[in-house]
């Protein structure tokens, strides 16, 4: 095993104090200098967020948010009750989560679908097609709200008449090409034997599919339906444009944003507003965690 | 079980890359064969259509009577155990072999009892809750074995199976396939590199090179009769002596030495080719004699192995491992006549 092989996993036979074994200690050291200091320097503005939505609406505008955690501890939950109360979150949480979860389900699911065909399966103009795709990326959605708003006005496709029917497909138009160039990508990289060998086994197209190829990409498609829920969940322009402001049917990133606007100096509301939107993501996100099950392939079939 | 048919098979993949190269080959039932040659001559290739991976570009191949060119994989009743294994990583052992027969709408009782029976043969009952990566290389090996007899398929196709495996392993496994084999009473269709398994696993081999069938025969017979210049040279180790020799009065004239041919052949040049076991230190009356400047002596205990040359000629022998012999010396070989080949040096094509 080399030195740099060595280091790289973690396993050092250089003898203690020589200057091989000194520069590996302080590689070590910097690393964990430089990730510690990266996640405070994400945490500080979260924690203050965090802080500041327990204050007095008083506090918050007289002192900064540090100062809170020296005594007297001053403590309220006032914020998070007026929130509650006041401003319609109920329904907001309600209607995000309408948003949302089919706007995830629906583009992940076809996404799936698209690349497995993409990766295994022959048909004319495949690798175009794929290109074409792929090409989509690069087109800022902006461009596409005054035609998309314009055919779903004119076939009727309103908030009024089909819900969250038009945004869910709007979601689902912006959320299929990186879904569909992310696992198809991935589905590549399954060993084709797995392939071959199903296929002598007796196992249809769909049975491939639904047996192995999507046990085998449970990590990848954790990934993608985390980052499709946590895009959509945060998403602002694209609820704002489909779905509007009203009050039964605005999302939460809506509501919030009117939140400022109506109580003009809401910070202290804000905060506390802020933190129960992001409850949901977290608890997404920790619980899809474990599917990021490394080496899920290992065994398979020897390299 | 089933004899095979290659007739006139042909495998191409653009107008100017031909792997296969009009192959002929019948397989009897219950034949074990090994198809046999160098990395790239297109074994695999010849394997796959026979299992329906790949179409065949002309012939045909049959399975019994029936012509498979257009018979979908599954429906060939055959069963293949890859070089890699290509287990499904995430199903247990008894998942992995049940598979299958889950393909086929097999009652669960009688996927239990075949699958349980399988692992019985193959020492895995043991292991039938674990995933493939907690086996070993040759667990896993089994796991595929497995998988392919629970089918119960008229043909076994296995593409080197044993290259991942250590030596000893391998040398195990190679003799349980032999075993499995005359149990299972099914043909075997074996594909390897490797000349030692084909020669000790072989009921008959068929060797390639650059996609074009060389010959075909029992292990022996391709030993002691190689149809041309690389299967003598292909098979056996260490190779084969090959010196380039003219003929003069019924005698093979090489830069060191002169042979006496045992009948006369219809050509006045050639090349000569004997292996290392025909030259030893035992100088028979009818035989030739030739001597080699010894440069390397290589002692293996049951056999001794001495490198030299012979006029131009590099020469490897096989002689009594009690011989006192040392590099730099001179030493006086007995050539067997009964083990001399000749091949015409255009056609590469035997001549004795
Ligand atoms: N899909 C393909 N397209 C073009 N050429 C291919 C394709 N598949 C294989 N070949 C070529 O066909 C030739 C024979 O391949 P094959 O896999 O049959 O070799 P092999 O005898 O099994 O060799 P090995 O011992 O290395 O496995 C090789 O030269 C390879 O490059
Ligand atoms: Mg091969």
């Amino acid at each position: 095993m080399t030195a740099e092989a060595a280091a790289r996993v973690g396993v050092s036979h250089t003898a203690r104090f020589s200057p091989a074994w000194v520069a590996e200690r302080l590689q070590g050291a910097v690393l964990h200098v430089a990730v510690i200091s990266l996640t405070v320097a994400w945490m500080v503005p979260a924690a203050g967020l965090l802080i500041s939505s327990f204050r007095h609406f008083t506090d918050i505008n007289q002192s900064g948010w540090w100062t809170a955690l020296a005594p007297p501890y001053n403590f309220t939950l006032e914020n998070y009750v007026q929130v509650l109360q006041s401003s319609n979150m109920g329904q907001s949480l309600f209607n995000s989560f309408m948003i949302t979860i089919p706007a995830t389900l629906i583009p992940v699911t076809i996404a799936a679908f698209a690349a497995y065909a993409f990766a295994w399966m022959k048909f004319p103009g495949r690798d175009w097609i794929f290109l074409a795709l792929v090409g989509l990326l690069a087109v800022p959605l902006q461009l596409s709200f005054i035609p998309v708003l314009k055919v779903f006005v004119s076939i009727g496709l309103v908030v009024q008449n089909w819900g969250f029917v038009g945004v869910w497909l709007a979601h689902t138009g912006y959320g299929l090409p990186f879904s569909i160039y992310l696992l198809a990508n991935f589905f590549r990289a399954l060993p084709s034997d797995l392939f071959e060998s199903a296929e002598i086994d007796g196992a249809g197209t769909l049975t491939v599919f639904f047996r192995i190829v999507l046990p085998l990409s449970v990590p990848a498609i954790a990934s993608l339906v985390i980052f499709q829920f946590l895009w959509i969940w945060n998403d602002l322009l694209v609820a704002l444009i489909y779905v509007g402001g009203t009050k039964s049917v605005a999302p939460l990133t809506v509501t919030l944003a009117n939140l400022t606007n109506s109580l003009g100096q809401g910070y202290n509301l804000l905060t506390a507003a802020a933190f129960i939107s992001m409850l949901v993501p977290l608890i997404v996100f920790l619980s899809l965690q474990r599917y990021f099950v490394r080496g899920i392939l290992a065994g398979s079939v020897k390299g | 079980m089933s004899s095979v048919t290659y007739d006139h098979v042909v495998k191409r993949y653009t107008s100017d890359l031909t792997v296969v190269k009009d192959f002929n080959v019948e397989i009897a039932d219950k034949e074990f064969m090994v198809l046999v040659g160098p990395s790239g001559c297109g074994k695999s290739t010849a394997l796959r259509m026979l299992a329906g991976l790949e179409t065949i570009t002309e012939g045909q191949i049959r399975i019994g009577d029936r012509v498979v060119n257009h018979v979908a994989a599954k429906d060939r009743d055959i069963a293949m155990v890859f070089q890699s294994y290509a287990l499904y990583p995430h199903m247990s052992v008894f998942d992995n072999m049940a598979f299958p027969l889950q393909m086929k709408k097999m009652s669960r009782s009688e996927i239990d009892k075949r699958v349980k029976q399988a692992s019985g043969i193959l020492g895995l009952d043991n292991f039938l809750k674990r995933k493939p990566k907690a086996l070993s290389g040759g667990q896993r090996q089994r796991v595929a074995l497995g998988r392919a007899i629970v089918r119960n398929p008229k043909v076994f196709l296995l593409d080197e199976p044993l290259s991942n495996l250590d030596a000893k392993l391998r040398g195990q496994t190679r003799v349980e396939l032999q075993k499995l084999h005359r149990d299972l009473e099914t043909t075997f269709i074996y594909v390897t590199h490797d000349q030692v398994e084909a020669m000790t696993m072989g009921d008959r081999i068929a060797i390639m090179n650059a996609g074009i069938l060389q010959q075909v025969g029992a292990p022996g017979e391709i030993y002691d009769h190689p149809a041309n210049l690389f299967v003598a040279g292909f098979i056996g180790t260490p190779t084969m002596n090959f010196v380039p020799v003219t003929m003069e009065n019924g005698n093979a004239k090489a830069s060191g030495f002169d042979v006496k041919l045992p009948k006369p052949v219809g050509a006045d040049k050639g090349i000569l080719g004997f292996r290392p076991e025909a030259l030893t230190d035992r100088i028979q009356d009818d035989g030739s004699t030739l001597e080699i400047k010894v440069e390397v002596v290589e002692r293996l205990g049951s056999d001794q192995f001495l490198y030299g040359t012979a006029g131009e000629d590099t020469i490897t022998a096989r002689v009594d491992p009690r011989m006192k012999v040392a590099p730099g010396d001179r030493a006086r070989l007995g050539l067997d006549l009964r083990g001399i080949h000749l091949f015409d040096s255009q056609t590469e094509k035997a001549l004795l």
